[in-house]
């Protein structure tokens, strides 16, 4: 065995502080279980070990340093590592698929490998193999995803086809075209043509999960005095009472006006919130609004914490 | 089937709780419920592996989910290899 301090890289007189920093350095680098099959790093962590072992137990470096002992005097016992255990079946114990949130699996590299080398099926290059996967990102009209339609769609290699767009498409969500990604090889079938859809933003519309929100503009005397208007939803304008006395702000909800129902999700609704607007000067206006004491005077402000 | 205690007596310097808290986060995975687990080697093995992570590596508690789990995935790695080399082999 070679010496000690040349295997930690110290000199002769350094520190235990020294020593221990060396071993920690070249322990980490040559750890055995880290490196699974290198027999080079095994063999040199094990020297390290041995080393540190020597020169961390001052009564030992001393008799080692006097020429006492030889540096190889004192081998650890060898006991089994992790990696004798985790390299057999018995490892799968410890598959970083068990118990974890299922994103990762431990059978992804089995599949991986299996579709690589043909598992055992002659020689991968023979064997039909589906096609891969395209995934693109297609941007559609609020309307569109909200009610459902198609949407042209030009590939970028040239190719172009109409995608089906569900109701109730939300943001994000992903169509898969079957048979429309890459081709297959030797016979195997075509891959799938994935598309993440984004959807617009939309002038009066927005979407809140299943409901949609929106503004509806009413007339000071639609908001006094109340009355039917006409409103516009997503499928078309509906005729809607707007309540008496009614304010900015007041919220009507139109019954299953929102998203259509689709995949288990129930109808949504449409919730209109009014926006009264007072208009242009008006001479009759002004003049009895000069004239006019409110009934239960109000503070549209109500005041705030009083500054200190 | 080897015991907790018999696990703290094969590696003395292993405080329980530190043990106890190694199971709860899954590092360890030993069979049965708190009070009554059984251990099989590969668990103990696992445990020093752990230790030298932590005391000689000076791996902290933070940094060793990611240190176990990357080790877990290269030896997940290594033994599907193995496996699809034996399937290719004729017969």
């Amino acid at each position: 065995m070679d010496d000690p301090y040349k295997i930690l890289g110290v000199t002769r007189d350094a520190t235990a502080d020294d020593i221990r920093r060396a071993y920690r350095k070249l322990a980490k680098r040559h750890h055995p279980d880290l490196n699974p099959g290198d027999a080079q790093a095994e063999a040199r962590f094990k020297g390290v070990t041995a080393a540190n072992d020597l020169l961390s137990d001052p009564a030992r470096r001393a008799r080692f340093d006097r020429g006492e002992i030889d540096a190889s005097g004192q081998e650890q016992a060898p006991r089994s590592s992790w990696r004798d255990h985790a390299d057999t079946g018995a490892g799968r114990r410890y598959s970083a698929g068990a118990g974890d949130p299922p994103d990762w699996e431990g059978d992804e590299f089995a599949d991986m490998f299996s579709s690589m080398f043909g598992q055992g099926r002659g020689r991968a290059s023979d064997a039909p193999r589906r096609g891969g996967d395209d995934r693109y990102a297609l941007t559609t009209a609020f309307l569109d995803a909200l009610n459902g339609g198609t949407q042209r769609v030009i590939l970028p290699d040239g190719r172009s086809l109409n995608a089906r767009i569900p109701p109730g498409t939300t943001e994000g969500q992903v169509l898969r075209l079957r048979g429309q990604g890459r081709p297959g090889v030797k016979g195997g079938a075509a891959g799938d043509l994935l598309l993440e859809i984004h959807v617009a933003s939309h002038p009066l519309f927005t979407r809140d999960g299943q409901d949609i929100r929106m503004a509806l503009p009413v007339s000071l005397s639609e908001a006094v005095l109340g009355g039917p208007v006409e409103a516009p939803t997503p499928t078309g304008p509906v005729r809607v009472r707007i309540p008496p006395g009614s304010d900015t702000g007041s919220e009507l909800r139109l019954r299953g006006r929102g998203a259509p129902k689709s995949a288990g999700r129930p109808a949504g609704d449409l919730y209109a919130t009014l926006q009264v607007m007072v208009g242009p000067p008006d001479a009759a206006l002004t003049a009895f609004l000069q004239g006019w004491t409110p009934e239960h005077p109000t503070d549209p402000r109500p005041p705030t914490e009083p500054p200190p | 089937m080897i015991t907790l205690e018999g696990v703290l007596i094969r590696i003395p310097d292993l405080p329980a709780p530190d043990l106890e808290r190694w199971i709860v986060n899954d590092w360890v995975r030993p069979d049965g419920e708190a009070g009554s687990y059984a251990f099989q080697e590969i668990d103990v093995a696992r445990i020093r592996l752990i230790q030298e992570l932590r005391d000689q590596l000076e791996i902290n508690d933070a940094a060793l989910p990611l240190v176990l789990r990357l080790l877990d995935q290269l030896y997940d790695l290594r033994r599907s290899l193995r496996e699809a080399a034996q399937s290719r082999r004729p017969g």
